[in-house]
């Protein structure tokens, strides 16, 4: 599947085709608005809403300030249980960590439950240059990989598509990777659903090797943590011989008790549930039953860079619920894949550029994704300042310079001269005032702004003269 | 009590006429209004856009030029949260660049006395009714960093209320993004122009006369889009309906 974002254009040139695709502008449209109005309900129930966000804020902030020491209880707890424990440094690391486990089996094949981590790594490329085949078992990755599509929304990553266009996904290419598509699939969500089960059984029950990420994991007992809605999670857990699960550094909370406040929050603010529908723990391997070996992957890939910065280490108490998107007026129009990476909308604007640094051009320009209008800031269940990142991000991108921003700066830098000398400004705004016939309704320089709006009419006069006539 | 307008750039250069509104405004209220000469401009375009040391000038120049006043008001939601969330930002990180507390010091001298103009005439004033006259059909755009920075809450909308002769028609998607966001406009002129259609095509099916709103950067660019689609409303400054009056009513 062509599942990469490597050489990913800039944002706005990203988004421009979406903005102008009105099939997927109405899919955004509709799914964001539904799932925006149900969180919204499901969040006014409860009345401690705001003492549980600021609970989770503080859960995490006290794990990010002492993560190597969770880090290290957390190896010691796995291993203890039974499990193994491997670092990675970056995504090459973690892919031939995995790799060379899943080899180790002698398997040519693999179930996954949705893990962002292994999508933000390529696993699955990965994987397939090794000649080993990774199933999607999550019914929107599942689409996602049938359609050879990129995920576009952290929960819903097929939410770009609708109920035809999937059909069409599973009656062409079903066949191809397992059981085909029943004869005669209509577009009805029951029919869909029935297709891709009956597709993803015959897979859950012949895999021996499953691949995992997790929500949390639990440093005390060093328990994983997947919260998911259709049991497809619970089989991939359970039914193989051997687990390999692979999750950020940044998952920990430190006990059992801390996750009664990411439980509560995670669901409502994500599909907008009062609680998780399958809620799967496991810890380390039991005797005879469910797999006898388990790895755990714990991925850096930019994690402690990003935990060095003090303004933007909050990205990292993100818990991936997704409310960000499903509110953000950008996310909407702009669709997911302008994002070029597993991580879209508001917290992917703030996280890849993060995890991967500046210097690409969709990196560059991810921090200006926004118009800062602070929704998003607003639902999290985590309180992240994302508007107060992006800002940050933007100071980073405009002093490295590079294409755009050194005529940028230079005009930031007259502007400044300016404003700080209001004489010559009353002047300009003076002699722009008295010309103002002269100025032309669209002017070639602000191409971007006239292209769909008119330029205001200058005044006669600005209002410090008026003041000077009339109050002075 | 001594009251200082911050009328901003956008206002100085492109509507004088809101900064008139202002006064007149707070001069029927009995307040007396003071503008010192040596302002500009809140530095929100620079700050935003990634030129934090830009803005430190104009950070000072601020608290310079409030320095005698006892409250600073402008009619500009965006303006105000500038002053009071992101002056702080900049005193602090220059502190942390070692480069002392001066402007720490002038944020925290200017942030207390910072009021949007309903939160001035609402919980300063304590005025709802402040004697307006406006015999038109209008609907309310609350601009994002008003509604959210400073949680203006209902305050605009209750200055409305109570105006004469105005009848207030709900917004759909009132509380969503009209897709300004300063040098956004510009930098992703597609969304926003997408954003502001979206917002356009609301405003047009209340079947208002009038689209108002607290920020005229916002009505700028609705305002843009209005004209440039020719649409049956106009935008206007929440300061302008309320300074009309039925002895000089707003033209």
């Amino acid at each position: 599947m062509s599942g990469t974002y490597l050489g990913m254009p800039s944002f706005p040139k990203a988004a421009r085709e979406a903005v102008h695709n009105e099939t997927l502008r109405g899919n955004l449209r509709h799914a964001t608005h539904t799932i925006r109005d149900k969180r919204a309900k499901a969040v006014a129930e409860l009345a401690d809403w705001a003492q549980l966000r600021e609970a989770g804020k503080q859960i995490k902030d006290r794990t990010l300030r002492h993560l190597d020491e969770y880090l290290v209880q957390l190896e010691e707890s796995v291993t203890a249980a039974g499990g193994t424990v491997h670092w990675a440094a970056d995504g090459d690391e973690a892919n031939r960590i995995v790799a060379g486990l899943v080899k180790a089996t002698g398997e040519r094949e693999v179930v996954k439950v949705k893990s962002m981590a292994t999508q933000e790594i390529g696993l699955n490329e990965a994987l397939e240059a090794e000649g080993i085949a990774a199933y999607e078992t999550d019914l929107a990755e599942l689409i996602v990989q049938l359609g050879e599509d990129r995920p576009s929304h952290i929960l819903v990553p097929a939410i770009h598509r609708n109920r035809g266009e999937i059909r069409e996904i599973f009656a062409r290419t079903m066949s191809e990777w397992g059981r085909p598509a029943p004869e005669g699939l209509t577009d009805s969500p029951a029919e869909l659903a029935e297709a891709a089960r009956l597709h993803l059984r015959e897979k859950f029950l012949r895999a021996k090797v499953g691949i995992s990420g997790a929500n949390f994991m639990v440093a005390e007992t060093g328990t994983l943590v997947v919260v998911e809605s259709e049991g497809n999670g619970r089989m991939c857990l359970t039914l193989p011989e051997t687990l390999i699960s692979v999750v950020g550094i940044e998952k920990i909370v430190p006990t059992w008790q801390d996750l009664e406040v990411f439980l509560q929050t995670l669901p409502r603010s994500s599909t907008a549930e009062r609680m998780n529908p399958y809620t799967s723990t496991w810890t380390g391997t039991t005797d005879a039953d469910g797999p006898q070996d388990f790895h755990l992957v714990l991925l850096d890939n930019g994690r402690t860079a990003t935990l060095a910065d003090e303004v933007g280490r909050q990205a990292l108490r993100c818990i991936r619920c997704s409310a960000c998107l499903n509110v953000c007026p950008v996310y909407e129009r702009a669709g997911g894949h302008a994002y070029g990476s597993v991580y879209p909308g508001p917290i992917g604007a703030i996280l890849s550029p993060q995890l991967r640094g500046t210097e690409s051009e969709i990196d560059a320009s991810l921090p200006y994704a926004s118009s800062l209008c602070g929704a998003c800031y607003d639902v999290c269940p985590v309180a992240i300042d994302i508007p107060e990142v992006l800002v940050h991000l933007r100071e980073r991108v405009a002093g490295q310079g590079g294409r755009g921003h050194r005529l940028e700066k230079a005009a930031m830098k007259a502007a400044g001269w300016v404003l700080n000398h209001p004489a010559a400004l009353a002047a300009g705004e003076r002699a722009a005032s008295r010309t103002r016939g002269l100025h032309p309704k669209r002017l070639p320089g602000a191409a971007a702004w006239t292209d769909s709006r008119d330029l205001p009419e200058l005044p006669p006069e600005p209002f410090r003269d008026w003041w000077k006539k009339n109050r002075t | 009590m001594r009251v200082g307008l911050f009328v901003t750039c956008v206002n100085d250069a492109l509507y004088p006429r809101t900064g008139i509104a202002v006064v007149k405004l707070l001069e029927r209220l009995g307040v007396e209004v003071g503008f010192p000469a040596g302002q500009t401009c809140c530095g929100q375009p620079q700050f935003n856009t990634g030129y934090r040391r830009e803005t430190e000038p104009l950070v000072r120049r601020y608290d310079r030029e409030f320095a005698p006043y006892d409250y600073v008001v402008t009619p500009s939601g965006s303006c105000a949260a500038m002053v009071r969330d992101n002056y702080p930002r900049i005193g602090r990180k220059a502190a942390a660049e070692h480069r002392g507390h001066e402007l720490a010091d002038a944020a925290a001298r200017s942030v207390p006395k910072t009021y949007e103009l309903t939160e001035f005439l609402v919980d300063v004033l304590g005025v709802v009714d402040v004697g307006a006259y406006f015999p038109h059909s209008v609907t309310y755009h609350p601009s994002c960093h008003g509604l959210r920075m400073l949680g203006l809450g209902d305050r605009p909308r209750r200055l409305l209320d109570a105006v004469r002769g105005l009848e207030l028609r709900e917004l759909e998607g009132a509380e969503e993004c009209c897709g300004f966001g300063g040098t956004f406009a510009v930098k992703n002129a597609d969304v926003s122009a997408a954003m502001g259609e979206d917002k356009v095509r609301n405003a047009v099916s209340t079947g208002a006369d009038v689209l108002c709103g607290a920020d005229n950067s916002c009505l700028m660019h609705i305002g843009g889009i209005l004209r440039r689609q020719d649409a049956p409303l106009r935008a206007l400054h929440l300061a302008e309906i309320l300074a009309s009056t039925e002895e000089e009513p707003h033209a």
